[in-house]
């Protein structure tokens, strides 16, 4: 098996008195699609910024080809994140800079200046998520859902990743642009070899471009000692799946959970 | 439901402290204010650092230095207007009753100089701007554009703060010169067109007593209000915590912050350009006290 692109050695993350991942050891292969999903609150979307360096863990390391992100010089982080895209879950376009200087927001950062080199990658990018030349001009509140996840799609694509990080890219979306989404995933995939790392709800989604899925469940529901990463299998493997706590989020069945609730409630 | 029930069903994140242990409070809070003044500090030399960086963009600034001095203008020279003339009507009845009408001028702009017209403009800059600076970083930091200008390899600390520290830094001296230029205005035109002192007396007195440092150190007053209004403004934003309630907190404690920072500040150089003054031209100390 080749060595991990990005790892996740015991990590721990605690937000005041709130744990949040606890001991949780992941690895992410070269050129793999992984989709990473659990209940809201397990601590997906912190997983991924764990791996960009935007949060540190409190406990373990996370490591970018090997090297541990805390030993990282500035310079040396800044040119990991050069390599890594990150499509945000509400697109997190810049409110004051139109679509094009948006997606040519990463390419001025890694020394393009010149208009004329920006201008045919920014449209390529634009193109490749399908946006026409009319995009170019118009603010991000202009644009519809839809159309930002796309333009913030772009903008994560035209520095040309090594990496993409999709941080619930379909999450608000029609299931025509949810699909359409998806079909981005793939098509950036086959263009060239990328690895990438999608947190989902969307059971489509992970059955469309996932090539291994990883389940997180949340903390605050485990008993003690038990781990927090309850599935890494094959997407055709969830619905099958022996613990029940997998095939009951992916069938999305809330009954046990009812139950549990008013037990604690009379408890209480 | 009971609160057990809500937390099975609802297992999102809380992010509120926690509550403080018994006896441990003070000790806690103080803890909290040095190390919330130790991040500010490295916050601080982070955009400082990124005045000199390739991501301080010119247009950028220009956009800064209009928003900061051109918007504050009308605002600022009302208020100074205003201060000059109240400051005429309370202190004539006092003068006028031992005889001094015609040291009004040389004592009110004194006070405008040295100390209301900085303040002025920097209370007036720390709630106008200062405000909107916290209040739009803080929507930044929610709607996670700060955390996307960093995964493109960009500092947001000197791409976002470096321009608004130094638009404010800019900008402060000219609003605070003209802040003094309305103050002065409002109370002559108070002293000699309603109570009528002698105008004569009333402007020698005044070049006698106000001085060209008096001038000066109002204004290197005016520039350190400038980058620490604007520094402090700027954390809270950064530090913004979710929601709506979140980004009006941020712009509240922007302008409270950076209220009680001047006010602080203008006591520490009063006392510094005092002892100066003394030191470099003792008869003036002593005319003055």
């Amino acid at each position: 098996m080749p060595d991990p692109i990005i790892q996740l050695l015991g990590v721990s993350v605690r937000f005041g008195r709130q744990q949040v991942l606890s001991n949780v050891h992941l690895n992410i292969f070269a050129h793999e699609t992984l989709a990473l999903i659990g209940e809201s609150g397990c601590g997906k979307s912190v997983t991924l910024k764990l791996i960009v360096g935007l949060l540190q863990p409190t406990e373990g390391e996370v490591r970018f080809e090997g090297k541990p992100l805390h030993a990282m010089r500035e310079r040396e982080l800044v040119a990991m994140r050069q390599r890594v895209g990150f499509l945000f879950q509400g697109a997190a376009l810049f409110d004051s800079l139109t679509v094009f200087d948006n997606v040519a927001f990463g390419l001025r950062a890694k020394g393009l200046k010149r208009h004329e080199d920006l201008e045919p990658r920014v449209r390529r990018s634009l193109q490749d998520v399908g946006l026409t030349i009319a995009a170019e001009t118009k603010m991000p509140a202009e644009l519809s859902g839809g159309m930002r996840k796309r333009v913030g799609l772009a903008r994560a694509l035209a520095i040309e990743p090594d990496v993409m990080l999709y941080d619930e890219p379909t999450t608000g979306l029609d299931p025509i642009m949810t699909d359409v989404i998806n079909e981005l995933i793939l098509q950036t995939r086959a263009k060239r070899p990328i690895t990438s790392v999608v947190v989902t709800h969307e059971m489509r989604t992970v059955q469309k471009v996932a090539d291994r899925v990883v389940m997180l469940f949340p903390q605050t529901r485990l008993q003690a000692h038990e781990p927090q990463l309850i599935y890494d299998g094959p997407a055709a493997g969830l619905t099958t799946c022996e613990d029940a706590r997998v095939r009951q989020f992916v069938l999305g069945e809330a009954r046990d959970r009812l139950t549990d609730n008013r037990e604690a409630a009379e408890t209480a | 439901m009971s609160a057990g029930a809500l937390e099975h069903s609802l297992p999102e994140i809380a992010l509120e402290p926690a509550p403080p242990e018994p006896g441990r409070g003070l000790f806690a809070s103080a803890g909290d204010w040095f190390e919330g003044l130790g991040d500010w500090s490295i916050f601080s030399l982070r955009a400082i650092s990124g005045l000199w960086s390739q991501h301080l963009k010119s247009r950028e600034l220009l956009r800064v230095c209009v928003e900061v001095g051109v918007s504050s203008v009308g605002v600022v020279a009302v208020t100074g207007l205003f201060i000059g003339m109240v400051l005429a009507v309370q202190t004539y009845s006092q003068f006028h009753l031992i005889g001094l009408d015609t040291s009004l001028g040389a004592v009110i702009h004194m006070s405008v100089i040295r100390e209301l017209g900085p303040v002025l403009a920097a209370v007036m800059l720390s709630g106008r701007v200062g405000t909107a600076m916290a209040a739009q970083l803080g929507t930044m930091r929610v709607t996670e554009q700060i955390d996307a200008i960093a995964c493109l390899g960009v500092d947001p600390v000197k791409y976002l703060v470096a321009p608004r520290v130094l638009g404010c830094i800019l900008m402060i001296p000219l609003l605070t010169v003209l802040a003094n230029a309305m103050g002065v205005l409002g109370s002559s035109g108070i002293c000699l067109y309603v109570f009528h002192i002698d105008d004569f007396h009333y402007w020698e007195h005044t070049r006698n007593f106000v001085k060209r440092f008096d001038l000066l150190s109002g204004l290197a007053k005016s520039l350190v209000f400038g980058g620490v209004l604007s520094l402090i403004c700027c954390h809270r934003g950064f530090h913004c915590k979710p929601g709506a309630e979140g980004v009006g907190k941020a712009a509240t404690e922007g302008f409270v912050l950076s209220f009680v920072a001047i006010m602080f500040l203008d006591f520490v150089m009063a006392m510094l350009s005092t002892t100066l003054a003394n030191f470099i031209w003792p008869a003036v100390g002593a005319k003055v006290a």
